[in-house]
Order: structure tokens, then C-alpha cells, then sequence
């Protein structure tokens, strides 16, 4: 890459730009907005919907911007007659074979298609359709439905799979006017080693990638008087959420967000932080146990990786099976909440947990397939011989599972005025949570909230400052080494490592795979930033929206009292009265799970 | 050394072989043997003798010059008993063309079939060498070329010679070739890769396989010469799978090659060492353009790759790496062998050396040709095409393949080089030259061409995947009666935008012809349009109109 500044000319203007930036960022940097469908920073620069196209001076062809670097001296014009109507038939090439069914379609508000068509002011299809358009959708996957007819083939899925994820679950299958993205095989996507993560969804430019929406189900149990309805939050959806009712990127709406689920009908409205502070103790005593022994010479396996992020733990399922011993046998925060609430909270209740519907409101489109997995339902286990249950009787943990993006569309159908609620709080007694469980929804924030407990449980002393300024940030892998002093001066220097998004975290897990890991502790999520910007999160075009909905989760950290999980009075009642002390048989039954060895093309392995 | 006093030569290409050539020769050997003549006269099977339109088979003696043709199993006892054992000429089994016998001077002076305009030095041995054996190709010259760099010449000095011939391309965009190969040289290796473009793949165009079937050992050596010159250390014949005869008998030529320490460790006794191997496609024409070649070969879908990096710095895996097709190398041997200056002296000013084109159409004779630059197009369809047949009028050639160029009769006194072509909108394209008579349609020609580029483009882009599949469906509209006046400016739009903004130049070109027949035939397709006829009498708009006057 050439580093030097040349200088160019865009629409007569002069400009010093770094030699190395493509025409794009170029007429970004200067303000000059150049239409696109297929381009994404860091992701997708296939060049492929072409409608980038710009005028260079000397060049025999209108050249794409995404893809073209500058030179010095080169003249640029953006806004020419040929520009323009290159840029709209492209459009309207693409129209002609897209369903026109905007009025219904999930992503009429977002799509980017019916944005470029009305700014590049196509107003008539003049192109018949060229192809059937009778590819039936794909509904095998829990978490995404894909309509292939609604595909634009900008391969910004497919990139954003292969370069961000390293999943490569997707490609580019048939030639010309039949190519298709495809599974192996044509298979549908469930079928596949899909991890569910959704990032594919936040990227797909129009409607042809969708989570599998359970707005109906969730509608039809709140309806239902014989149930008794519970929902959690996870820590992301709270400075998510406002965006869907046009609030600034990076607003903090817990207690409206609670507000608003009390209005909609649930008649517990809870805290996956709580489930989170509980994980924390899991966790962090499960960790400290395996180093504990590995320090005293016995077998156990390090490093710990962290088990809340469903895509990440399909992923190592399929792709590192023999890494399995190395993750934590903790559930996830929902898989925790969804047991607890139908157990400790049934008998404190005094509800039948048959009649008990737990809804999770999450970031995350895996979380939806998550809690399908069979061996996550513990409840039902616990119940099953104490009720006399039978088979048929059988109930999920947790039963239904949104997407922020799902909430949003729930509340305006139910007409709530989201910006206008007042602040709620949150019920008693699986409401209250910790900074330490809030800032989950952020990369290294699992880690942070782990630390601080791990620190006070081994250094028996108040942690001198509660920011652990080293594991956060928005890098894709981040190290730090973590000095604890027992109070018999002996010293650990615990080695953590964080990744977010599965390619880094694939980085990593090639040390663990090799045995050449020198870390302790691993946090990995599946979507790149953590769960601030998971696969259910609104889409949004700000290309620092990470950054903000992580300060405002640390925003509420600071704003908490109670800022370590094992400080939090609930977590200490649990305990208490139901489980006695982390790690117990009884914890083991309900909290923690077991994985499942995967190959790539087939589901599961004996 | 046995002494033959005759060679018979039996065209073995292909078309030969299709029609039926094996059994020829297989019947020629029995026949001589029970002639008892084995030892006296030899057969050899060789490639194209430029007769085997019509499912002919050709044979050429030696050193009678005589060629017959049309040979069939039924014929060949007679020309034993006749001419081989009683040396009488059937006249009546000479070459129907000329009706006379073609006397090896005429052969050997270069010139096959016409004298006057066809100059042989990429096919000098096509025809006339066994293309299966190495000594053949040896004896007639073959790497003889090779020698003379790896003993007198600095990889640098092969360059140099490559610039001052001035030798440009012949893949169809005619890049000059001692350019490419300087941008390559300079690359850090070690590895570098040499990539022979081999996969022919444009409708009617063959005349690269004229060469892999009549003298591969050619391209091997220009592939090896290049290799030498710009450091390369491995190399890939990009070959279209259905050229089974062409990859049998390159592999046959690679393996010759190996054995006799032209290929593989210290080529010659020198240090310089190359590697050769043969890789087939499957059948997208995409894998033509060099980039989509390159990920076909690395094992990825045939799509190109954007450009910069180009391959001379990032090719194959990453790695520095030329590509050239396969009649650019052919012309290696001959500029090394006699010098740039030489090369110069053949062709015009600006576009150097010969041409190979495949002739088709509606002519008299059709084949693979090869002539100097600058030769018009009219002398080759009058005097080595022999004229429309038929007696019919030319409407029109396409010059170039399926994404070159229209050519109207008025322009018949071009020539052939890049200039003037590219003063008519033309270029020699992937060197096909395409004659259309009276009887055809524009439109029915024009919807051929779209069906085949909706069929093979890849579909990266939007422009070419769409716009192909647009165009496609518009022409069928238009020839099945069912155009609108609009629908020509909607051609015209898709096509300029393809034209622009397509990712590369399959999607570019593909609506070359059909913007030239937009201009140059407009009226056709508003006769189709407006008053529902098919001139022509090709598109089936004329039934359409039957039927409705019956009902």
C-alpha cells in the first residue's frame, strides 16, 4: 500500500488524500456521497452491484469507486449525465427481477434497494423480469429465514460470514442470471454449520435475510390467562432498543424498556443481568477450581473459555470439538434465567411450572436456536419425578426467544409510545443485577465482571479500582495479564485473552487446538464488539455504533451501586436459600450443561 | 535409419479424427502391408491439412505433393494399387477445390492452400510434422530456439527481443508481450508462475487448437522461453476440457519433454529449471479471463478478481505470475530463433507478425488461416474463404468472436490490424471471422449471441448478470413478434451501461455486436417491430403472423 498523499481533483475540487484510499473513501472523506449496495468497510469490497461507478478522466470505462484506488492527478467526476443513468439502470436492472412487495416486507423500513431507487429517483420499472422468482423459502433454520427471491447477490452475507466469521457456511452457487447464495449442497441453511449468529441479517441490504420472528407465539401466550408470563432482558437490548424508535444511537431505555413490557402484558418483567451475576459465580469458581488444580498439579483444562454466546459455541462445536473440556460447563445467562424461573421462582411463587412461559429478549439470533437444544431443558428433568410429568408434558427452559429488532416491532403493534414511557424498574426477585452482569453486553465484559469477583475471592481484598481498562475497547483480541496476591503473599498472574467475532476467535482457539495457548482464561463472543452488536440488534449505518452502545453500557455500570456480582443481594439469597454455594450438585443440575461433538457436514456425531 | 520412399500424412486433428481418420489410417497401414510396400512407404498421422470441412478426411503424399481428399475406407485400396504400387494420380480424388495438385514447393514456401495471402510461421510444422513425436518437432527446428537463449542470451536480452518485435497479445485484448513479461520479471519469487491461457472458449473460434493438435511442442517451447525470461519455476496449461486430442497430445509433448531434459531440473545442463502441467476447465467461458483462470485453478469459482493487484505481481496463490495465450507463446520460438527485426519485417506498422483466424461462415472453405497483419478482410474472404457460397450476397461479418465486432460490407477493405480496426470500432478479438450471408437475421443472430453470454456469464456483477439476461429476453420479444419502439432504446441503454460498468470485460463486450447491429441493421429490427416481418424469413414471427391470418 502506497502511504503517500497525492493529490486529485473530484468534480473540479482539489483534494490530499492518502495514496492509498480507494475513490470512495475518498469522496466520503470530502463529503461526497457515492451510492452503494454491496460495499462495507473491512467486509465486502467484491465490486459487485457496480453502482459505485464514477467518471475518471482518461479511463475507458466508468470505474467503481469501492475498488479503484486514487492517483495522483486524478480527476474524478461523480455527478456526470453518464453517471447518473449508468447508476439508475443498474437499478433498474436489479428491480426487474426483485418481488415488489415493499408494503409487506420485514425490511421495508431498512432496505437500502428502496433507498438508492428513491434517491437515484427511479421511478418506473422498465425492465421485465427476467427470472422466476419462485425459490421457496428457507425455513429450516431456527434463527434466519432466507428468501433467495428477495437476494440482490451483493455477497455482503457471504463475505461478512467468510471474512468476519471465518464460517464460511455460505457462497455464491450457479453462474449468471441463476446464480444463488447457496448451502453445501443447496441444503437450507439449518441443515448446515451455521452458527446462527445473524451477522449476516445486519448486513443484507434488503429483506432476503430475516430472523425467524416468534412475535406471534410470544402474542399468543400473553393472550393465553392461564399463563403466567415472565421475560428477561439481556444487558445489550437496553442501549439498543430506543433505536428503533428513532432515539440517538447509544441511548440507555432500561427503565422505559420496562416499562414497555409491563405494558405489553407480561406479568414478570425481569433481568438476564440477574442470570448473568449468577454466572459469574458459576464461573468464576469453576475457573478458579480448574487453575487451582492445574497449579497444584493436577489435571484440569485450561485455559477456560466462556459458554455465553450460543453462534460462538456452535462454532467450536463444528469446527474444534476436541477444544470441548476447555469451555465452561456454565449455561448461558438465558439458559440460567430460563431454569431458575421455572424452579427456584416457581416454588417461591408457588406456580405450577408447567403454566410458567419464560420470553427472552435478546441481541442475538442464536440465542433463539440455543433454546431449542434439548439438553439445555433442566427444568422439566427437575420437575419430572416430583409432578409425576410426562413426556408429553415436556417444556423448554426458556420458550420463546426476540430480537431487539422483534421487540420494537411488538411494541409499536401494541401501540406503546416508547419514547414517551416513564421509567420502571425492573420485579423482585430475579430483577436485580450488578454493573458486573450489565456490562456482558460488551466485548470483555464477561471477563471484567469475572475478574472483579475472582480478584476479591482470591486476594480476600476490595478491588482497588473497579475498571478493568485493559480487556475493553473494541479491538477483535485483546491480552492482559492480571497479577493476584493471596493473602500469603504468594503471587497469580492470571493470563486472560478476549475475541470478539468468530474469525478472531479462531485465532485463539488454534493456540488451544495446538496446546500452545498460554492464556488462563478466554472470553470469546460470536459477533464482533460482543453482544452490543449482536445478530438481533437494530440495523444501523453508523459506523461508530459499537462505540456507543458500549459507553452507554458502561454508563450504567457506573451508574449502579452494586458493581460486582457477588455483592448482589438476590445472587447471595439464591444461594441461600437454593443453592447452597456455587458449583453445587444442585447448580450442576440446573446451571451448568454439557456440549455436543459436530462435524461440519453432518449434524452430530456419535 | 530406415529409408521411406514415400511419407503419407494423415490428417489427425479433431475434425479429422471425427470423420474418421483412425480408420483411415488404420486401413492405409493394412493396405500398404498387403501391397507389401511396409517398408517402403510410411504413414504418419499429422494434423490439420485444412480439408476436413464436411466430415473429409484429408491425406498428403510425400514426396508426390499431392493431396487427396475426400478420403474415404473405400478409397483407400485404390490408391494403394494406384498410385503407390503403379504411381498413377488419381485425379479424380485430388484436391476438389483447385482441381489440381499442390506441389510441395507451394507447400513448403509457407503457403498452404493460398499462395498469395496465407504466410505459415505460428503453423509452419501444422500439417506437416507428426505432432506426436518430439524428433519431428526437433528435426524441423524445434527447440532450437530454447538453445540459442539458454546459451547465448540473458533472461533479460529474451525480453528485450520479445519488445523489439513488438509482438503484442493474441488473447484478444493485444497487450504487447515483451511488456508483460518485464512487468513479471523484476517480481520477487521465488516462485513465480507461468499459466498458458489454453481455454478456448469463445463460439467458432479454434484456431489455438489448430496449434495444440499440429505442433504442441510450439507452445511448450514458448512457454519454457518464457518461463526462462521472466524467472518462472511453474507453469499450467488452463485448457478447456473438451479438447481431449489437444491435452492428450500436449501431455504426450510435456512428457517428451521431461525425458529429454527440456523440462524439470537444469534444463539443458543450465540452472534454470521449470515445471509443466496441464489443468483442465470445466466449461465456464468465464475462466478465459486470466483472473477467473487463476481462481479456477487455485480451486475457487471462476469469477475475476478485481484488478490491481494484477497477476505480473499477485497471480496464481499470491505469487508473481504471467499469462499469455497459447498462439503468443507459439510465436515465441520463431522471434528468439531469427530476431525481433525479423519478426517486424511480416505485418504492418504497429501490429507485427502473423494472425491466426478461424474462418467459418457461409463460404466456400472455412478453417483455420494464418495471415500477416494488414491483410483486408475482403482478400480473405474472397480469395482464401473463396467467396460466400451459394453465390449469395455477404450481409455481414463478425469479426472477433461473439463479443467482437460487426462488420459490414462496406468496410470489407479494411485491414487487419489493430489500428484500422479499432478506426471501424473492431479488433481481432479472440480471432474469429465469421461470415453471415443474406439468408441470416440479424436479430435471430444478435438473440443467439445474448443467450450465450446469459448462459456464461458469472454472475459477480450486476450489470452483465442482469443486463445479459435483459437483453436476452428483449430480442426474444422483438424476434418472436412481440417488440415495442421503445425496446430498442432500452437495448441501447442496458448495453452502454454493460459496456461501462461491467466488473470485466466479458460483461464489457457482450453487447459489442448487438450495439453495432443496433446502428448498422437498425432497420431489420424495426421491420421486425414495426410491420411484424423477419426480412430473412429466420424469426418465427412469420408464423405467428400465418397463423393469425388462418384464424
Amino acid at each position: 500500500m502506497d502511504n503517500k498523499t497525492v493529490t486529485i481533483k473530484i468534480n473540479g475540487v482539489e483534494y490530499t488524500v492518502d495514496g492509498g484510499s480507494t475513490i470512495l473513501e475518498a469522496c466520503r472523506k470530502a463529503g461526497i456521497e457515492i451510492p452503494t449496495l454491496c460495499y462495507m468497510e473491512d467486509v465486502c469490497d467484491e465490486g459487485s452491484c457496480g453502482i459505485c461507478v464514477v467518471e475518471v478522466l482518461k479511463a475507458r470505462t466508468l470505474q467503481r469507486a469501492c475498488i479503484t484506488q486514487v492517483f495522483e492527478g486524478m480527476d474524478i467526476k461523480t455527478n456526470t449525465p453518464k453517471v447518473r443513468l449508468a447508476r439508475k439502470t443498474i437499478v433498474e436492472l436489479i428491480l426487474a427481477n426483485h418481488p415488489k412487495d415493499c408494503l409487506n416486507c420485514s425490511a421495508s423500513e431498512i432496505c437500502e434497494l428502496r433507498k438508492i431507487s428513491y434517491d437515484l429517483g427511479v421511478t418506473e420499472t422498465p425492465f421485465e423480469q427476467t427470472k422466476e422468482l419462485d425459490l421457496p423459502l428457507d425455513l429450516t433454520s431456527p434463527a434466519i429465514v432466507r428468501d433467495l427471491n428477495k437476494c440482490i447477490l451483493c455477497r455482503r452475507c457471504v463475505k461478512v460470514c467468510e471474512v468476519v466469521q471465518s464460517v464460511n457456511v455460505i457462497d455464491i452457487a450457479g453462474r449468471g442470471i441463476n446464480s444463488r447464495v447457496s448451502c453445501f449442497m443447496d441444503k437450507g441453511i439449518g441443515e448446515s454449520y451455521c452458527t446462527n449468529c445473524g451477522q449476516c441479517i445486519k448486513v443484507c441490504p434488503v429483506g432476503a435475510l430475516t430472523e425467524k420472528s416468534d412475535i406471534g407465539r410470544v402474542w399468543d401466550y400473553l393472550s393465553d390467562p392461564t399463563k403466567h408470563v415472565v421475560v428477561q432482558t439481556a444487558p445489550a437490548v437496553r442501549v439498543a432498543i430506543g433505536e428503533e424508535f428513532g432515539m440517538p444511537v447509544g441511548s440507555l431505555v432500561t427503565g422505559q424498556m420496562a416499562a414497555g413490557l409491563r405494558r405489553l402484558g407480561f406479568n414478570g418483567v425481569f433481568d438476564t443481568d440477574f442470570s448473568a451475576d449468577l454466572t459469574i459465580m458459576e464461573e468464576g469458581t469453576e475457573f478458579l477450581g480448574r487453575l487451582t488444580k492445574v497449579l497444584g498439579g493436577e489435571e484440569a483444562s485450561l485455559p477456560v473459555i466462556t459458554s455465553c454466546s450460543p453462534g460462538w459455541i456452535k462454532f467450536i462445536e463444528h469446527y474444534y470439538p476436541k477444544c470441548l473440556p476447555n469451555v465452561s460447563s456454565c449455561k448461558s445467562p438465558q439458559q440460567m434465567f430460563g431454569a431458575v424461573s421455572k424452579t427456584y421462582y416457581a416454588e417461591k411463587m408457588g406456580l405450577d411450572p408447567r403454566n410458567i412461559i419464560c420470553i427472552s429478549i435478546m441481541p442475538c439470533t442464536a440465542k433463539k436456536y440455543e433454546c431449542l437444544r434439548p439438553e439445555l431443558d433442566d427444568a422439566f428433568d427437575h420437575w419430572k419425578d416430583k409432578l409425576m410429568l410426562k413426556d408429553e408434558d415436556h417444556f423448554q427452559d426458556v420458550d420463546a426467544v426476540l430480537t431487539t429488532r422483534e421487540l420494537g416491532r411488538m411494541m409499536k403493534e401494541g401501540g406503546i409510545d416508547f419514547v414517551n414511557l416513564p421509567d420502571e424498574s425492573f420485579d423482585s426477585p430475579l430483577g436485580e443485577s450488578t454493573g458486573a452482569a450489565v456490562i456482558f453486553g460488551a466485548t470483555g465484559g464477561v471477563m471484567e465482571a469475572a475478574l472483579r469477583t475472582v480478584y476479591e475471592v482470591v486476594t480476600e481484598k476490595p478491588l482497588p479500582k473497579i475498571e478493568l481498562e485493559a480487556v475493553r475497547g473494541m479491538q477483535g483480541i485483546k491480552k492482559a495479564d492480571v497479577p493476584l496476591v493471596k493473602p500469603d503473599g504468594t503471587e497469580i498472574v492470571a493470563k486472560v485473552a478476549i475475541a470478539s467475532g468468530l474469525g478472531n476467535a479462531r485465532v485463539l482457539l488454534e493456540e488451544v487446538n495446538n496446546g500452545t495457548s498460554p492464556y488462563h482464561f478466554i472470553e470469546i463472543m460470536a459477533c464482533p464488539g460482543g453482544c452490543l452488536n449482536g445478530g438481533g440488534q437494530p440495523i444501523c449505518d453508523d459506523p461508530n455504533v459499537c462505540e456507543k452502545r458500549a459507553s452507554a453500557i458502561y454508563q450504567q455500570d457506573e451508574a449502579l451501586t452494586i458493581r460486582k456480582s457477588h455483592d448482589n443481594p438476590e445472587i447471595k439469597k439464591i444461594y441461600e436459600d437454593y443453592f447452597e454455594k456455587p458449583n453445587s450438585h444442585k447448580a450442576h443440575e440446573l446451571l451448568h450443561t454439557h456440549y455436543i461433538e459436530r462435524d461440519i457436514y453432518e449434524q452430530e456425531k456419535e | 535409419m530406415k529409408f521411406y520412399r514415400t511419407h503419407v500424412l494423415v490428417a489427425q486433428d479433431t475434425k479429422s479424427i471425427l470423420a474418421g481418420s483412425k480408420r483411415i489410417e488404420e486401413t492405409l497401414i493394412e493396405e500398404i502391408k498387403l501391397a507389401g510396400l511396409e517398408n517402403e512407404i510410411r504413414v504418419i498421422p499429422t494434423g490439420s491439412l485444412g480439408y476436413s470441412e464436411n466430415n473429409q478426411v484429408a491425406i498428403a503424399i510425400y514426396p508426390d505433393n499431392i493431396i487427396y481428399a475426400p478420403v474415404l475406407t473405400s478409397s483407400v485400396k485404390e490408391i494403394v494399387e494406384e498410385h503407390f504400387l503403379k504411381g498413377r494420380i488419381i485425379k479424380a480424388l485430388a484436391h476438389p477445390m483447385k482441381h489440381k495438385e499442390i506441389s510441395m514447393e507451394e507447400r513448403t514456401s509457407e503457403n498452404q492452400l493460398n499462395i498469395d495471402v496465407q504466410k505459415r510461421i505460428i503453423l509452419k510444422n501444422v500439417g506437416q510434422i507428426n505432432p506426436e513425436s518430439i524428433h519431428e518437432y526437433i528435426a524441423a527446428d524445434g527447440y532450437m530456439a530454447l538453445e540459442k537463449a539458454l546459451s547465448e542470451m540473458t533472461p533479460e536480452s529474451v525480453i528485450e527481443e520479445m519488445k523489439t518485435s513488438e509482438l503484442r497479445g493474441r488473447g484478444g485484448a493485444g497487450f504487447p508481450t515483451g511488456l508483460k513479461w518485464q512487468f513479471t520479471r523484476p517480481n520477487p519469487g521465488p516462485t513465480k508462475y507461468v499459466i498458458c491461457n489454453a481455454d478456448e472458449g469463445e463460439p467458432g473460434t479454434f484456431k489455438d487448437r489448430e496449434i495444440m493438435e499440429g505442433d504442441p511442442h510450439k507452445m511448450v517451447e514458448g512457454m519454457i522461453l518464457a518461463a526462462y525470461a521472466v524467472g518462472g519455476t511453474d507453469g499450467y496449461i488452463y485448457i478447456r476440457g473438451e479438447y481431449n486430442l489437444s491435452i492428450n497430445r500436449l501431455q504426450k509433448a510435456i512428457d517428451a519433454c521431461y525425458e529429454y531434459g527440456l523440462l524439470g531440473k537444469n534444463i539443458l545442463g543450465t540452472d534454470f529449471s521449470f515445471d509443466l502441467c496441464i489443468h483442465t476447465g470445466a466449461g465456464a467461458y468465464i475462466c478465459g479471463e486470466e483472473t477467473a483462470l487463476i481462481n479456477s485453478i487455485e480451486g475457487k469459482r471462476g469469477e475475476p478478481r478485481k484488478k490491481p493487484p494484477y497477476p505480473p505481481s499477485q497471480g496464481l496463490w499470491q505469487k508473481p505470475t504471467l499469462v499469455n495465450n497459447v498462439e503468443t507463446f507459439a510465436n515465441v520460438p520463431a522471434i528468439i530463433n531469427h530476431g525481433g527485426e525479423w519478426y517486424k519485417t511480416l505485418g504492418v506498422e504497429g501490429s507485427y507478425g502473423t494472425k491466426l483466424f478461424s474462418l467459418m461462415g457461409d463460404l466456400n472453405w472455412k478453417g483455420t488461416i494464418e495471415i500477416p497483419f494488414g491483410t483486408t478482410i475482403g482478400k480473405i474472404v474472397d480469395t482464401i474463404g473463396h467467396g460466400v457460397r451459394y453465390d449469395r450476397v455477404l450481409k455481414g461479418i463478425i469479426l472477433g468472436g461473439s463479443s467482437g465486432s460487426l462488420i459490414v460490407p462496406g468496410e470489407l477493405n479494411t485491414p487487419i490490424d489493430f489500428q484500422s480496426l479499432s478506426r471501424i470500432e473492431a479488433g481481432p478479438g479472440s480471432g474469429s471471422i465469421l461470415v453471415m450471408d443474406e439468408t441470416r437475421c440479424i436479430v435471430d443472430i444478435c438473440l443467439n449471441i445474448a443467450e450465450f453470454f446469459r448462459h456464461e456469464s458469472c454472475g459477480k456483477c450486476t450489470p452483465c448478470r442482469e443486463g445479459n439476461a435483459q437483453i436476452c429476453h428483449l430480442l426474444e420479444m422483438i424476434s418472436y413478434g412481440y417488440g415495442l419502439p421503445e425496446d430498442l432504446e432500452k437495448l441501447e441503454r442496458i448495453a452502454n451501461t454493460m459496456m461501462e460498468t461491467s466488473f470485466c470485460p466479458l460483461g464489457q463486450t457482450a453487447p459489442s455486436v448487438l450495439l453495432q447491429a443496433l446502428k448498422k441493421f437498425r432497420g431489420e429490427f424495426l421491420a421486425h417491430i414495426d410491420e411484424n416481418i423477419c426480412p430473412a424469413g429466420v424469426c418465427e414471427i412469420n408464423f405467428v403472423e400465418e397463423e393469425c391470418s388462418c384464424g
